[in-house]
C-alpha cells in the first residue's frame, strides 16, 4: 500500500480559517475500496460531526487523518500546509489529538498521573509534577472542569473518565480533538456536561471533530454535519437546515422502517415475577431494595433509570448471579433457588449490559460465541456438536444481519454494531419465554438499532415477555407496554408510557419527584 | 458459492496454522543465531558447536533419547495447559507429581494383579494422587479465593518434606541393609514394556494417547468448551450459566491428574520403584516452558517436547568436545523468550490483518445487499 499519486496542490493556503481539509481521499484495501474521493473541509473553531453506520468509513477516515493509515490518494492540509501522517505521533505533533471510544487509562494511577503519562514534564531529568498539575488546572479551569487530580481513575465515574481522556490530549497540545462516539457511554446528564466542557474548548479556538451516530445529539452540538455512506461523502449539512429523519435517511440511504403501534395484546399469563427482591451487599447499601413487579406473557416492561441505580444488580438477581432475598418466579415455577444454568434452562434469556465484559469472549470464534450458553442443546453425548454449532450461528448471522465474512472469525473483528446483533440473536434463536434486555442498543447504529428493536418487537408478538432496562428514553417509551423508574435501588414509579414524556420521566429518574 | 466459501474457510485456518508454524521455526531460527553470537563471545566457534549437536542428534540411537526425554516433558506441559486453558496457573505439577510418583510406586507393590491390570492400577493411583495433591490448591481457591500461583508453589515445598517424611518413616525399603534407597520394587506385572528394549518405554505411547485425549476433551467436548470458555471471559462464562468454582475444581483435578503421570516412566518403565535420588524431578517447571512453546495446543507441545528432549539428549556429547553443555539451557531458555516474543508479534500482525479484512469483506457484502 504505497502512497501513490499525491498531487501537490498550491491553493490550499487560500482560507486562513479553514484547519482541516481533506482533498480527494481515497482509500482501498485488496479488492475494496474503503474511501472514495472524500473531501472535508473543518473551520476553526468549530464543532464538525461526522456521522455514518458502523463501516461506513468513518473510522478508516479518522485513521488517516490520525497517521495509522496512508491515503492511496489526495491530500491532507493542516492549517493549510500539505501534510502526511506516517504515523499518530507525527500527528499528534501537528496538533490533532484522538480521544478513543474505550478509555486508555491506568485505574491505579491518580487523574494528574494519568494525564502526564507518556510526555511527563522534567526539570533536570527529574519528574516535576508541579508544573505539570499548574498546567492541568488551567486547562481544566479553561474549559469547565472540576476534577480532583489527586484521586485515582478507579473512583471515577464514566463521564469524568472521559474528561481526564481529553484532558490528557490538550496537555498533549492538541488543538484539533476528534473524538470518537464520546457519548456512547454516557448518560443524559453526562451529555450535557460534556457538551457545555466542548462548547468552551471551542470558544478557546479548539477545533472538534465529533464522531457519532446519535443524531439528536449531533443536531444540537454541532456547527456543520458531514454524513458519510459506503466510504464516499453523502452531503455536508448545517444542522438548522436538516431534521433528524431526513439526517437518518442520508446516512442509511434509504427509508427507515417505522415502528407503529403495536397490534397484538399483552396475554394474561405471568411470565416472569419478582417479589420483594432484595440483593444484599457487604459494606454499602444494598443495592436493590424490595422490588416486586410482574410481567405478563407478550409484555415489554421498560426499567428506567440512570445508571448505578441498582438495574445491573436487579438483572442480576433474576439470574441467579448474587445472593438475594425474595422471590423469582419463571413461567409460573420458583426459580429462588434455581443457579444460573437451570434458570436460562427454564426459558429465561438475558442480553447483558456490557457486551465485551459479559456477552463474548472476543478472540473466540463467532460460533463458539454463538455457543455459549447453549452447550447442552448443541451436544452430542459429551461432545460439542460442532456442525450443527456452526449452522445455527450461520442461522443466527443470516437473521439478524451480522455482517461478518463467516463464523469463523474472531468476535473482536466485527464492529460493535453486529457484536451486538450476535449476542441479541444468540438469545433470541432459541425462542425464550423471558427476556432480559439491557441496553440492547447501547453504541451501535440506527440501521442495527432498528434491526434490534424489530426483533424484539417480533419476539414479543410472539409471546415473550421482556424486562428491558435503558437509559435511552426513546427506547423506553417507545418499546414498553409499561415503565418502572428505578432510583436509588427501588421501583420508584409506574407510568404508562403513552401518557409520559421524556421529562415526565427524568424528574423520577433523578429523585426530583 | 457455497463451496467457493467453504474453500475460503479451508485455506483461511490452514493459513493461520501456517501463520504459527511459520513464526513458530522462525523464533527457533533466531535463537540459535543468538546464542550462536553467545558462544562467539565465549570463544567457542557455534558452527562447530551446532554441527556436533546435528551430528549426534541425527543417529538413531539419539533419536530413541529424545523420544524418551520428550515423554514426561509432554505429560507435564499437558498438565500445565489444562490450567493455562482457563487461565489458571498451575505450577505445582511439580509437587503433583511426585506425591504421585511416591504413592503410586507404594501402592504398586501391594496389589497382585494380571500385567496389564497391574499396570492401569498403577497409573490410575497415579493419576487420583496427582489429582488429590492439586485438589489442595482448588480448595483453597474456591473457598477463600488463594490465588493459586501461590498456593501451588507453596504446595511444591510442603510436598517435598512431606514426601521425605513418609518415604524415610513407611515407604523405605530396607531389605538391603539401609543400602536401597528406595520403594520396594514393582512386580514384572507392573511394570511398562519397552517399546525398544532399554532405549524407549511404552509409556510414550501413554504420552501421545494423552495428548490426544487432551485434544478431544479441551477442544472437541462440551467440559471443555466450558472451560475454555471460562478462561477467555470469566464474567461472560458465568453469566452464560457456567458454574465457575466447579469450572476450577473440574480444570485443577484433571490438570493435577495428568501430572501424577509425569514420573511413571520411571517409576514403572525404568526403576520400578520411587527414590529421593532416582525419579527425577525439576520436570514440572519444564512442563511450563514445553506448554508455552507449544502455545497449549496437543501437537505443539508433542513437538516442543521432542526439540527440548533432542537438545537435552546432546548435551552430554557436547561436554566431550570441550563446549559447555549448559549452552543447551541457554539455548532452550533463549527459544521460549523468542518463541513468545515473535508469536505474540506475530498474532498481532495477523489479527490486525483479519480484523481489516473482516471490516472490509462485511462492507463489500453491504454494498451489494
Amino acid at each position: 500500500m504505497q502512497s501513490g499519486s499525491v498531487k501537490p496542490k498550491l491553493n490550499s493556503a487560500t482560507d486562513a480559517g479553514r484547519v482541516v481539509e481533506l482533498t480527494n481521499i481515497s482509500k482501498s484495501f485488496p479488492g475494496v475500496i474503503a474511501n472514495r474521493d472524500i473531501s472535508l473541509q473543518i473551520d476553526r473553531a468549530t464543532i464538525h460531526a461526522i456521522v455514518g453506520e458502523n463501516g461506513a468509513g468513518k473510522s478508516t477516515l479518522m485513521k488517516i487523518l490520525y497517521g495509522l493509515h496512508q491515503p492511496d490518494s489526495g491530500t491532507i492540509a493542516i492549517n493549510g500546509v500539505i501534510t502526511q501522517f506516517k504515523s499518530p505521533s507525527e500527528a499528534m505533533a501537528a496538533g490533532i489529538g484522538m480521544v478513543h471510544q474505550h478509555f486508555m487509562l491506568a485505574d491505579n494511577l491518580t487523574v494528574l498521573e494519568n494525564i502526564i503519562l507518556g510526555s511527563e514534564p522534567t526539570k533536570y531529568g527529574v519528574l516535576s509534577l508541579g508544573d505539570a498539575r499548574k498546567h492541568v488546572n488551567e486547562l481544566a479551569t479553561s474549559i469547565g472542569v472540576e476534577i480532583d487530580l489527586d484521586l485515582p481513575i478507579s473512583d471515577l465515574g464514566v463521564g469524568q473518565r472521559q474528561r481526564v481522556e481529553i484532558l490528557k490530549v490538550l496537555f498533549r497540545g492538541a488543538e484539533i480533538l476528534v473524538l470518537d462516539e464520546p457519548t456512547a457511554v454516557l448518560v443524559p446528564q453526562e451529555v450535557d456536561e460534556l457538551f457545555t466542557n466542548l462548547r468552551k474548548l471551542v470558544a478557546n479556538g479548539t477545533t472538534i471533530l465529533f464522531i457519532s451516530h446519535k443524531l439528536d445529539e449531533v443536531l444540537s452540538i454541532s456547527d456543520q454535519i458531514t454524513v458519510i455512506r459506503q466510504g464516499s461523502t453523502v452531503a455536508t449539512v448545517s444542522p438548522k437546515s436538516i431534521d433528524r429523519l431526513r439526517l437518518a435517511e442520508l446516512m442509511v440511504g434509504s427509508d427507515l422502517p417505522s415502528h407503529g403501534e403495536r397490534t397484538t395484546k399483552v396475554g394474561e399469563k405471568i411470565q416472569l415475577s419478582a417479589r420483594n427482591l432484595t440483593v444484599v451487599a457487604k459494606n454499602r447499601k444494598n443495592p436493590v431494595q424490595n422490588v416486586s413487579f410482574d410481567i405478563f406473557e407478550s409484555e415489554i416492561i421498560g426499567i428506567a433509570g440512570v445508571d448505578g441505580n441498582g438495574q445491573f444488580e436487579l438483572c442480576e438477581a433474576l439470574l441467579g448471579l448474587v445472593d438475594t432475598q425474595g422471590t423469582v418466579e419463571i413461567g409460573g415455577i420458583d426459580a429462588s433457588n434455581l443457579n444460573v444454568r437451570e434458570r436460562l434452562d427454564q426459558g429465561l434469556a438475558y442480553i447483558p449490559f456490557d457486551r465485551h465484559r459479559e456477552g463474548l469472549m472476543l478472540t473466540a470464534s463467532l460460533w463458539e460465541n454463538a455457543l455459549l450458553g447453549h452447550e447442552n442443546s448443541l451436544s452430542r453425548g459429551p461432545m460439542i456438536d460442532v456442525e450443527s454449532a456452526k449452522k445455527s450461528c450461520r442461522e443466527i448471522i443470516e437473521r439478524f444481519g451480522v455482517m461478518t465474512p463467516s463464523e469463523l472469525v474472531p468476535a473482536f473483528v466485527l464492529s460493535g454494531g453486529n457484536q451486538q446483533k450476535l449476542v441479541v440473536g444468540r438469545n433470541l434463536a432459541t425462542a425464550p419465554k423471558v427476556l432480559i434486555a439491557a441496553h440492547p442498543t447501547r453504541g451501535i447504529d440506527v440501521g442495527a438499532q432498528a434491526a434490534v428493536w424489530d426483533e424484539i418487537r417480533r419476539s414479543r408478538d410472539a409471546g415473550m415477555s421482556v424486562l428491558l432496562v435503558s437509559a435511552d428514553l426513546e427506547e423506553i417509551l417507545g418499546l414498553s407496554d409499561r415503565i418502572l423508574v428505578m432510583f436509588d435501588g427501588k421501583i420508584s414509579a409506574e407510568l404508562d408510557p403513552k401518557k409520559a414524556t421524556p421529562q415526565i420521566l427524568g424528574k423520577y429518574m433523578t429523585g426530583a419527584q | 458459492m457455497n463451496q467457493q466459501l467453504s474453500s475460503k474457510r479451508n485455506s483461511d485456518s490452514m493459513r493461520k496454522s501456517l501463520n504459527t508454524l511459520g513464526s513458530s521455526v522462525a523464533a527457533v531460527i533466531l535463537a540459535l543465531v543468538i546464542c550462536g553470537v553467545l558462544l562467539l563471545i565465549t570463544g567457542k566457534n557455534p558452527l562447530m558447536a551446532y554441527g556436533k549437536i546435528l551430528e549426534t542428534g541425527l543417529t538413531s540411537e539419539k533419536f530413541l533419547e529424545m523420544l524418551k526425554r520428550a515423554t514426561p516433558l509432554i505429560f507435564s506441559a499437558i498438565a500445565v495447559a489444562i490450567g493455562f486453558k482457563m487461565n489458571l496457573f498451575n505450577i505445582g505439577v511439580e509437587g503433583q507429581y511426585l506425591f504421585a510418583a511416591l504413592i503410586s510406586a507404594e501402592m504398586g507393590t501391594h496389589v497382585s494383579l494380571p500385567a496389564p491390570l497391574h499396570v492401569l492400577f498403577i497409573l490410575i493411583v497415579a493419576m487420583v494422587s496427582g489429582a488429590a495433591w492439586a485438589s489442595i490448591a482448588a480448595i483453597l481457591k474456591i473457598t477463600r479465593g488463594i490465588n493459586e500461583v501461590i498456593s501451588t508453589i507453596m504446595l511444591n515445598y510442603i510436598a517435598l518434606s512431606f514426601i521425605q517424611w513418609i518415604f524415610e518413616t513407611f515407604f523405605r525399603d530396607d531389605s538391603d541393609g539401609g543400602l536401597n534407597v528406595k520403594t520396594t520394587e514393582i512386580a514384572p506385572s507392573g511394570r511398562m514394556p519397552d517399546l525398544v528394549h532399554d532405549r524407549l518405554n511404552g509409556m510414550f505411547i501413554v504420552a501421545l494417547f494423552v495428548a490426544f485425549l487432551y485434544w478431544v476433551v479441551v477442544f472437541r467436548s462440551r467440559f471443555g468448551f466450558q472451560l475454555r470458555a471460562s478462561g477467555l471471559n470469566p464474567i461472560a462464562a458465568r453469566t452464560a450459566g457456567i458454574p465457575a468454582k466447579r469450572m476450577i475444581l473440574f480444570a485443577l483435578l484433571l490438570s493435577g491428574a495428568v501430572a501424577g503421570l509425569v514420573a511413571m516412566p520411571s517409576v514403572i518403565g525404568d526403576v520400578y520403584a520411587y527414590g529421593p535420588s532416582s525419579t527425577p524431578t525439576q520436570f514440572g517447571f519444564a512442563g511450563i516452558t514445553v506448554a508455552l512453546l507449544g502455545r497449549n495446543h496437543p501437537f505443539g507441545i508433542v513437538v516442543a517436547a521432542m526439540l527440548f528432549g533432542f537438545l537435552d539428549s546432546t548435551s552430554a556429547v557436547l561436554q566431550l568436545s570441550e563446549i559447555p553443555s549448559s549452552i543447551v539451557k541457554v539455548i532452550q531458555a533463549i527459544i521460549v523468550l523468542v518463541v513468545v516474543i515473535v508469536n505474540e508479534a506475530s498474532s498481532r500482525r495477523y489479527n490486525r490483518k483479519i480484523a481489516e479484512q473482516a471490516a472490509l469483506s462485511s462492507k463489500s457484502m453491504d454494498v451489494r445487499s
